[in-house]
């Protein structure tokens, strides 16, 4: 059929013409895959679970300052970054929103030995649209009971420690049978107040820290939840295994461990107790 | 293994490929014929999600119908929630990630009947309409089972938006590759591994059904 034979031939034509432009495309793929040359030294990684993004921000400019080094802040759920650690993500400190990841790590031989420091505690909040109603001085948790609230947020329990605050804090209220239905899971606390701030929910069950960023200031208010009501959410950071930035990271712990340091975590609604193992 | 969410996410990819089969057939009518000089603007429109990251795509569906937007009040007003958290609301970010899956195998198929049957047929006097569903659909079943498969098999495995609008409920919006994720931040690698292989078996199965299904509709390779 000379259709057929006339589709066949522009095929091919278009084939050679194309042949310079995948040539160059080729090349180009090539030159970008291979590795980049070691990188540059004073550099440091660090995976910090996302309810530590204000406070880590701050202290890293603080850090880069003072000493010149540069510093690459990756923000996820302890849980993903935990995962991502056992394959051998290329970080030289974590920041988990829980002892329990840091010490699963240290069980599995992957952070240095003796560097897990508990150096802070996180504070579970309840967190409403500003035009929100609801008075949770007066009625506290059970004010989410409310039929305007149709969806809470709380970070994925499964994997995120202010998920489980959200959960323990619920079941202490006697409303978690109740609730379970509107619960909706963020990834991790950001994506978790991210739901509010979009309108999407009507509260969420998040963590303080979040509370200073201003988007999320100017978008509702927050009330803190009893500490009674929920296990304490104990801040650890471990310098991993794997690091190549072995001094620098510790110099950045010894910083966190500072007057200055834990000014910084107070200042962004971390308690950081006296006391640690 | 989460039945459930292997449900669901047959549910999703089920009605998604009907309502945007639905959809694609008059976009892509449209795109192949039209001679109108700004056809290039919709032809890069309706191909904006091959590009956009499903991320930002997830991003807009969340704001468009949040409380905060026109479009969200109105949709509250009408449903009595918001369209995130719903499987209605995955449905809507579904058929926006895989339109394009489902116009451009139509409008290449459109695009390869010779005009000279269409135009006998409206000389024998048959309708445009008429035109369309009894020469030019019959004539494009091959385009129609590819779009059908590549939507299908698109929002089967769809993971960025679910993730964005989704809110992680289960037997709503806990799709089958959200449950893998979640098992994998567990660190369950084990029933994340049943999952995954049981999700790789399902789909093989699924697209060699449709493909064996249609297999009358390629006589010949599209470039022969």
């Amino acid at each position: 059929m000379k259709a057929r034979r006339g589709t066949r031939k522009l095929f091919r034509k278009i084939l050679h013409a194309r042949f310079g432009a995948v040539g160059a495309a080729l090349a180009l793929a090539v030159a970008l895959a291979v590795p980049s040359p070691a990188r540059a030294s004073g550099q440091l990684t660090i995976a910090a679970a996302a309810d530590l993004d204000s406070a880590l921000h701050a202290l890293i400019a603080r850090f880069e300052r003072q000493t010149g080094a540069e510093v690459r802040l990756v923000l996820g759920s302890s849980g993903n970054l935990t995962v991502q650690i056992e394959h051998g993500a290329p970080y030289d400190l974590f920041f988990s929103a829980d002892v329990a990841h840091a010490v699963k790590l240290e069980r599995e031989n992957l952070i240095v030995p003796g560097s897990l420091v508990r150096y802070a505690v996180g504070r579970l909040v309840v967190y409403v649209p500003r035009d929100s109603s609801l008075d949770f001085a007066e009625r506290g948790l059970a004010a989410l009971a409310d039929p305007s609230v149709r969806k809470i947020a709380i970070a994925n329990p499964r994997f995120a420690p202010y998920g489980q605050a959200a959960v323990a804090a619920l079941r202490h209220a006697n409303l978690y049978a109740e609730l379970e239905p509107r619960l909706v899971l963020g990834e991790d606390v950001s994506q978790t107040t991210e739901f509010v701030v979009s309108g999407n929910a009507q509260a969420a069950l998040t963590a303080l820290s979040l509370m200073f960023a201003p988007a999320t200031r100017a978008a509702g208010r927050y009330w803190l939840v009893p500490q009674s009501d929920y296990p304490p959410i104990e801040q650890a950071v471990a310098i991993v295994g794997r690091s190549r930035e072995k001094t620098l990271a510790r110099k950045f712990l010894d910083f966190i461990e500072t007057k200055e340091g834990r000014a910084i975590f107070r200042q962004y609604g971390f308690a950081t107790p006296e006391k640690r193992p | 293994m989460n039945w459930q969410a292997l449900e669901l996410t047959l549910r999703l990819s089920c009605v998604t490929a009907a309502i945007l089969i639905v959809l694609a057939l008059p976009t892509a009518y449209w795109v192949a014929y039209s001679r109108r000089p700004w056809k290039f603007l919709v032809q890069a429109l309706a191909s904006l999600p091959l590009v956009m990251p499903p991320t930002v795509l997830g991003f807009y569906v969340l704001v468009a119908f949040g409380s905060s937007s026109p479009l969200g009040r109105l949709w509250q007003r009408w449903t009595g929630h918001t369209l995130a958290f719903t499987f209605a609301g995955l449905v809507v970010g579904s058929v926006l990630y895989s339109f394009p899956f489902a116009v451009q195998p139509l409008v290449n198929s459109f695009l390869a009947i010779d005009p000279k049957l269409i135009d006998a047929s409206r000389v024998l006097g048959a309708s445009r309409l008429s035109t369309f569903f009894r020469v030019i659909l019959p004539l494009s079943a091959s385009g129609l089972a590819t779009a059908i498969a590549l939507t299908f098999a698109h929002t089967f495995g769809e993971f960025g938006v679910v993730l964005m609008v989704g809110g992680d409920i289960p037997g709503v919006t806990r799709t089958i590759s959200i449950d893998v994720f979640d098992q994998v931040q567990a660190g369950n690698y084990a029933a994340a591994n049943v999952t995954s292989l049981v999700l790789l078996a399902v789909s093989f199965l699924v697209l060699a059904a449709i493909y064996a299904w249609n297999r009358r509709a390629w006589p010949r390779a599209p470039w022969a």
